[in-house]
């Protein structure tokens, strides 16, 4: 029993330590990851201690980076790229859902690309223009990917080592305003899950919500004023976006008759959509309440002096609950 | 010292004359009578090859083919300066390249067939199955020969596009990354004059391998229709890669004589008379020029290629018209290498519905 208190960052990097140590095929790549350790340092000493061939630093080429580690999968490593930024993502698109996702259908399974591609996502630390936004669904849109996101640094620790470990490509989601939170935890004990299976963060009674990432604070704290007012609410941490574990979500909902979802990302055509629609498949006659959504609104992610209101927080989240509960 | 760029290397004329560069005839020293013989061997099958997929493509057996006619030398010349361990990393024409690498003529057109979108085993002959978004194997090639480079192994690693493939930024992306790293890698442009109908003039206003120098990459333009100076200078550039020395740029100038593909229709925008003076210079034609001037080409030997051209065509016809379908469940594997709970769900979904057709077949039969 090694109980530590880490930051969700400092246990991201703690769990990338582990990777490289475990398996000398595991590289690290992407802008400013050497010697500067990162934007956010969560490749902080990696470079000092592993040298550079096992943490590149990268020309500024987002697609350079993982058209190159897409490459290096197939002479046989196992690349951790990190995107800077989640509005970055997006000149490396079609190497992502063209390339990376597709090799292993496209050759019947003779080739996998066991990349996985970190992107510190999401709003809440006042940043500039393309360094807050939720691409996730367009990820989880797309088959061949999985595509994960914790939302403590237990999760982060673990979950970002499941991930290098696995041989399909990941596609892992850092909420980075939560890269600060810290959390004690046994960084030698074994996961508790999975990495494609949702966690109940929270039991409760009277409805259900399912939050991921950056949210399921947010959800908790929603459920704690919840609790004072008389109303028991579960918390769903879904962890995994694709896939996502609705065995997890219809076993809570068959108990709870309602369902909130909530995530920072635009609502029309977010998680949220898919998660409502298959909830009601599966739950039409568990159902006390239609499934209420709760994301950012559909618009560009705003300047930071108003994306206070743009984020979902627990009063956002109270309000829907009471709609479901009213209904 | 000969600029490269404004003289092609050539080693043959068009009318079959050998020309004398010491620098790079030193490269092709070792191809005598019996060599040269091959290497018409391979250019004549690759044009074999490619005329039958077009007829099976015209029969209704394939869906699309994009033929290669005209680049026979280029992809050859190229393909035969690799060893065994280098890695190919191909676009979607390069089927004379897939063949000289041993990939089976039988199985060359499945993906055109739409029976999967792989053909082979890429691991099996180093050569990966065709890149359909032009440039992006580029970077691929990199990544791979950046992982080469860190094995320590001495091996080269090529990436063929065309010319339309260098306004992609992957391209320019690659060969920035491959510089960074010092990445054995071969870019090997085939520069056909044409992305599909757009001539290269609109994808850059200098030759193509005048690129490479704001990269600090060395480069050289060899004449894509002798396949003799093509073999040198890949020789020189896996050469290059294997020693450590870096990339290298290769543009082989060639000429599409064909549509882009089945579906072009090149009439609509290029003259009769530029293809006619491109037939001039057909690859087959010089390099048969050049035997015929050393008095190497004689009927058993003629007759020998034409029965290898036609038993791989034979292979190409019979793998085609004979890959079963896929089953429908297929549909399902491989999009992830470990179970996924939402494939499984549609998996077996589609199972039981296709499964409820079985007794209407039984009772209308």
């Amino acid at each position: 029993m090694t109980t530590t208190t880490l930051s969700f960052g400092a246990a991201l990097n703690a769990g990338l330590r582990r990777a490289l140590e475990h398996d000398r095929k595991v590289v690290i790549m992407g802008e400013d990851v050497g010697r500067l350790g990162g934007v956010f340092r969560v490749t902080d000493t990696l470079q000092k201690d592993f040298g550079d061939n096992r943490v590149i630093d990268t020309p500024l080429a987002e697609s350079g980076i993982i058209g190159a580690a897409f490459g290096m999968a197939l002479r046989g490593y196992r690349p951790v790229c990190e995107i800077q930024f989640d509005g970055f993502v997006y000149p490396a698109f079609d190497q992502i859902v063209s390339q990376v996702a597709k090799i292993h259908y496209r050759t019947q399974g003779r080739v996998t690309a066991p990349l996985t591609i970190r992107i510190p996502y999401g709003g809440g630390i006042g940043a500039v223009e393309h360094h807050s936004e939720s691409p996730e669904a367009y990820f989880a849109h797309t088959a061949g990917l999985r595509v994960v996101t914790p939302s403590n640094p237990a999760d982060a620790f673990h979950m970002i080592q499941q991930s290098v470990a696995s041989d399909d490509p990941v596609i892992f989601f850092e909420p980075k305003r939560r890269y600060w939170d810290k959390a004690d935890f046994d960084v030698d004990a074994e996961p508790d899950l999975p990495l494609h299976r949702a966690r109940v963060a929270r039991e409760g009674t009277d409805a259900t919500i399912v939050a991921y990432g950056s949210v399921v604070p947010t959800a908790l704290s929603a459920a704690a004023v919840a609790d004072d007012e008389g109303h028991s609410l579960e918390v769903i941490d879904l962890r995994s976006l694709s896939p996502i574990d609705f065995d997890t979500i219809e076993q809570s909902v068959r108990k709870t008759g309602r369902l909130v979802v909530a995530h920072e990302a635009s609502t029309f055509a977010g998680l949220g959509a898919e998660i409502a629609a298959r909830i009601s498949e599966r739950c039409f006659y568990q159902l006390d309440a239609p499934v209420l959504r709760v994301g950012g609104f559909d618009v560009p992610y705003p300047p930071a002096k108003l994306e206070s209101h743009h984020l979902p927080d627990a009063d956002r989240l109270l309000d829907a609950v009471d709609r479901s509960l009213a209904a | 010292m000969v600029d490269t760029i404004a003289y092609p290397v050539q080693l043959i004329q068009p009318d079959g004359r050998r020309v004398f560069r010491p620098d790079y005839t030193s490269l092709v020293r070792d191809i005598g009578p019996d060599q040269l013989r091959d290497l018409y061997e391979d250019l004549v099958v690759a044009r074999r090859m490619d005329v039958e997929a077009v007829a099976l493509q015209r029969q209704g057996e394939l869906g699309l083919w994009a033929p290669l006619l005209g680049q026979e030398a280029a992809q050859v010349g190229s393909a035969r300066a690799l060893r065994p361990d280098d890695y190919a990393f191909i676009s979607y024409r390069e089927h004379a390249v897939a063949y000289c690498r041993g990939v089976d003529p039988g199985v060359m057109t499945r993906m055109w067939r739409g029976c999967a979108h792989f053909a082979w085993d890429p691991s099996s002959v180093n050569v990966t199955n065709p890149a359909i978004v032009v440039g992006s194997q580029g970077l691929h090639a990199t990544g791979y020969a950046m992982g080469a480079h860190l094995d320590g192994a001495e091996i080269a690693t090529i990436a063929y596009f065309g010319d339309g493939a260098t306004s992609q930024g992957d391209i320019a992306e690659a060969l920035g990354f491959s510089m960074s790293f010092n990445a054995p890698v071969v870019f090997f442009c085939q520069n056909n004059q044409f992305a599909i109908s757009e001539p290269v003039h609109l994808q850059s206003p200098v030759p193509i391998a005048q690129r490479a120098a704001g990269y600090g990459m060395p480069a050289v333009r060899v004449d894509g229709n002798d396949v003799l100076a093509v073999l040198a200078v890949t020789r020189q550039a896996t050469q290059r890669a294997r020693e450590g020395s870096g990339p290298t740029f290769i543009e082989a100038v060639t000429y599409r004589m064909g549509p882009h593909t089945t579906s072009d229709d090149p009439t609509r925008y290029r003259a009769a008379a530029e293809t006619e003076v491109w037939k001039a210079r057909d690859p087959i034609d010089r390099i048969r020029r050049l035997l015929d001037r050393e008095d190497l080409l004689d009927d058993v030997f003629l007759a020998r290629v034409q029965a290898t051209a036609d038993d791989v065509a034979a292979r190409l016809r019979s793998g085609t018209v004979e890959a079963p379908d896929p089953a429908p469940l297929d549909l399902f594997e491989h999009v992830y290498s470990t179970d996924h709970p939402l494939i499984d769900e549609e998996r077996e979904q589609y199972a039981a519905y296709l499964a409820g057709f079985a007794g209407i077949e039984e009772a209308l039969s």
